[in-house]
């Protein structure tokens, strides 16, 4: 009890005292992209500091320099008062910095002891792992935090995903960790698991841990952080302590931004519904969703991430099944059966991961393009090149693609190029509606604008158009109506009309206007 | 990619030149053009076994019971041949593809519909179709006396200078190329194995393609079950006993990568080729078979050194711009 009530009073002079960990001007780029431009972000002993920031705001950038993954491009890391280099995941590991997950990355097949102690497990006299001894070290860890419920001697795997993240924190514990971050950490917890973290956030507060705590929840980051910094756009744009820090001008900071690029100046020619969706259900992932498409119309889907979107919109296309609800494709009933059925129908689906679900590197770029389309490019089974390459000359030059030849590697684009690769190759099947999870994410601003202008052209000649998109100049500055979903339901769809970006974030997280 | 496999492709037909080129040093004969074309004839059955073997493993799996179903394919068919004298050869030869392409299918629907993977399939199926060998035949070896004059004969006959075995790999060949680069299958293999995921993103249904590509393996392998007993004029329980991995070694020499999706037509038929020339050369200038063993089991890691390596170069870009995303 003594030493408890000594720490808090520590605690509080520490806040106004040096952080633990530094970080100054740090920038990052990729090819293509700047994810962090000369950013600062301090943690202090014994306090939280919740990260804020839409996605793509670089927090996941940052998370990966703090922990040895990434190298910044220019900037220094201070720990204590040595500025220090973080060149692996062991060197970040032995300054005392440890990230907990929202997926844990921990063994699945190793006990909680083993996975609590690899790397440092108490050796007996012949330099073999001391088991009895590490077992006992792990119950002692495990009973200090409070999780003596935890058996040390259980296989990590037959744990639920609030035990596992103890057991993070254990390890971290273990090593005597300065530095916890903590990236979403309550994203699969239920209501009463969350809650036991939070007290475990607590005993690492009062442990005189510094927590970096990310999280899309304010009524979270309300309730355990004392700090908070935001990000936005690679850059950080403000930071402060969060007692006094209303909601709204934490979402300010978030959404006001210059506006990058002008969107596409259009007059929308808006017709009858094209896709009705009439309370489409998932058995885990959404429920009762309905909406309406119209002919020659953007219709912007906004929400956190896993909010369930992109799963709508791979039911929609065939990926996956529906447990409940109807869907029409003009008059005609929809029930596709696999992706094939839906591209026949006429909707086809750009998936949001480019690399893993979207381009097929090791494929020339034409190859790439008339993937979805080889029984038009072919005749009596043969495929003809000549066709090929026509199908690929006329999508990727509407497109605007920058490549020296259509036969070279997809893999030797830029990610913008290759963006425009993947829409083409959809735009090739001549589809009715055409659905964009993310289309712009991670890609240059130039291959955003032709991205943009190309998404305006094709609603003018009558397509439809779903865009998902998590940032919010984009589905504001393109979108006719805008639907919300949140937590797997659809909040609301908002016309379009000088509608305020607060709004839209307010509805995502379930902020009361 | 496509220039990374061409070079490939050119680095392997020049070690074969250079093999041919320094064992002709001691022994000009081996480098005329009739004694090459024996060794193309003598290994034309792994020539075609390697087409079919590197299909299956463009899509990312592998086949381990090709040799087992040539083995049982074979017996049957001598066995048939044996009883049937009068069945025109065509007809057998269709009749083994059939049988060939039946076990294949086998393989496939375990594959494609239990998910299980191919290589405990394939080695299951192996064994199966061996122990299957013996059963049809009760250990019993069909020889020459056995077999008809034309089954015997067929693959012996000449055309335009060359047996017609030889033409066998070189219709083989033609059809490979045709099929994998220049249909839409053949396309939708080589998609759905460098990328699964977008593949069904794009409509390709990738089970049936492991499907389709284990029917053609079977296929091959029954062909190539006539195509040996009529040319060894004998079927056994032992035919082609542990082939398989100098099946998977003609394909990883030629460039073919085990995790799918690279690979040419050109490159397995090379890698067939120099097995063919070690195996051809090596007695020539003395050399005890088991160096051969030894001399091929090199070759083959240090083929997967080089692929490995070119692969990685790619993944590089490839992990730069996943960041990036």
């Amino acid at each position: 009890m003594h030493t408890t009530a000594l720490q808090e009073t520590s605690t509080f002079e520490a806040a106004n005292s040096a952080p633990v960990l530094s970080l100054n001007g740090i920038s990052k780029s990729f090819p293509g992209v700047r994810a962090l431009n000369d950013v600062a972000l301090s943690l202090y002993p014994g306090q939280v500091t919740a990260l804020i920031g839409e996605n793509g705001a670089g927090k996941s950038t940052l998370v990966k320099i703090m922990t040895g993954i990434y190298q910044p491009d220019a900037g220094e890391i201070v720990i204590g008062d040595d500025a220090v280099s973080l060149p692996t995941a062991h060197a970040a590991f032995g300054h005392g910095i440890t990230a907990i997950h929202q997926e844990t990355v921990l063994f699945d097949e190793l006990s909680v002891a083993e996975n609590i102690f690899l790397g440092h497990a108490p050796r007996n006299r012949f330099g073999l792992i001391d088991w009895k001894q590490m077992r006992a070290n792990a119950r002692e860890v495990l009973d200090t935090m409070g999780a003596g419920h935890i058996d040390a001697e259980a296989r990590l795997r037959d744990l639920g995903i609030a035990n596992k993240h103890l057991v993070a924190v254990a390890r971290a514990m273990s090593i005597d960790a300065r530095i916890v971050i903590m990236d979403e950490p309550t994203a699969s917890l239920s209501a009463k698991e969350i809650e036991e973290l939070f007290q475990l956030i607590e005993f690492l507060k009062s442990d005189g841990k510094a927590i970096l705590f990310i999280s899309h929840k304010f009524e979270e980051i309300y309730r355990i952080a004392d700090r908070y910094t935001v990000f936005r756009d690679g850059e950080m744009v403000g930071e402060g302590r969060l007692a006094g820090t209303s909601q709204s001008e934490i979402v300010k900071l978030m959404v006001g931004r210059a506006v990058d690029h002008i969107f596409p100046k259009r007059t929308p020619d808006i017709g009858e519904p094209v896709l009705r969706i009439d309370g489409l259900s998932h058995p885990t992932e959404f429920d009762a969703i309905s909406f309406e498409l119209r002919r020659g119309e953007i219709l912007g889907f906004y929400g956190l991430v896993g909010a369930g979107r992109s799963e709508v919109m791979q039911a929609i296309a065939g990926l996956t099944r529906t447990s409940a609800g109807t869907m029409r494709l003009e008059d005609a009933p929809l029930e596709p059966k696999s992706a094939a059925d839906a591209i026949r129908s006429g909707i086809v689906y750009v998936p949001e991961e480019r690399g893993r679900q979207g381009v097929v590197i090791g494929l020339p770029i034409f190859q790439n393009v008339s993937l979805p389309s080889l029984s038009r490019t072919s005749k009596s089974g043969i495929l003809r090149l000549a066709e090929e390459f026509a199908l690929a000359r006329q999508y990727t030059e509407r497109l605007d693609l920058r490549a020296a030849s259509l036969s070279q590697d997809v893999g030797t684009l830029s990610g913008g190029n290759q963006q425009k690769v993947v829409i083409a190759k959809w735009l090739a099947t001549r589809p009715r509606v055409i659905i964009l999870d993310e289309p712009t994410k991670g890609i240059d601003i130039g291959s955003k604008a032709a991205v943009h202008g190309f998404m305006a052209e094709l609603v003018a000649e009558g397509l439809s158009v779903i865009m998902v998109s998590s940032e919010l100049p984009e589905i504001i500055g393109m979108s006719d109506r805008i639907a919300v979903m949140r937590e797997g339901r659809m909040v609301e769809i908002f016309d379009n009309k000088d509608l305020h970006p607060e709004t839209l974030v307010r509805a995502a997280a379930g902020i009361a206007a | 990619m496509k220039s990374l496999t061409k070079y490939r492709e050119i680095w392997l037909a020049a070690a074969i030149a250079l093999l041919v080129a320094a064992v002709a040093i001691r022994f000009p004969a081996f480098a005329t053009p009739s004694r090459l074309l024996t060794v193309f004839n003598d290994y034309t059955i792994l020539i075609i076994l390697a087409l079919g073997q590197m299909t299956v493993i463009l899509t990312r799996s592998i086949d381990l019971s090709m040799a087992a179903n040539l083995a049982f394919t074979g017996m049957v068919i001598a066995m048939t041949n044996a009883a049937y004298p009068a069945i025109p050869i065509p007809m057998l030869i269709i009749m083994a593809m059939a049988i060939g392409s039946l076990l294949g299918a086998f393989n496939g629907i375990l594959v494609w519909k239990l998910d299980i993977p191919p290589i405990v399939v394939t080695l299951g199926t192996l064994t199966v179709f061996r122990g299957a060998t013996f059963v049809v035949s009760g250990g019993a070896w069909v020889n020459a006396d056995a077999m008809s004059a034309a089954f015997i004969q067929l693959q012996r006959g000449v055309f335009l200078g060359l047996p017609i075995l030889s033409w066998f790999a070189i219709a083989a060949i033609a059809a490979f190329y045709l099929f994998l680069a220049r249909t839409p299958l053949g396309r939708s293999i080589y998609a759905a194995g460098v990328n699964p995921t977008a593949s069904v993103y794009a409509g390709i249904d990738v089970g049936r393609i492991k499907f389709v590509a284990f029917v053609i393996s079977g296929m091959v392998s029954g062909l190539c079950g006539y195509l040996w007993v009529s040319r060894y004029v004998i079927a056994s329980t032992e035919v082609a006993n542990g082939y398989e991995l100098q099946i998977v070694a003609a394909c990883v020499i030629g460039g073919i990568s085990i995790a799918g999706g690279i690979g040419s037509v050109a490159g397995a038929v090379l890698g067939a080729l120099f097995l063919g020339v070690i195996g051809s050369a090596l007695p020539v200038i003395n050399v005890s078979p088991f160096w051969q063993l030894a001399i091929s089991g090199a070759a083959i890691i240090l083929a997967v050194v080089l692929n490995a390596r070119g692969e990685k170069r790619q993944g590089r870009i490839i992990l730069r711009q996943a960041e990036a995303a």
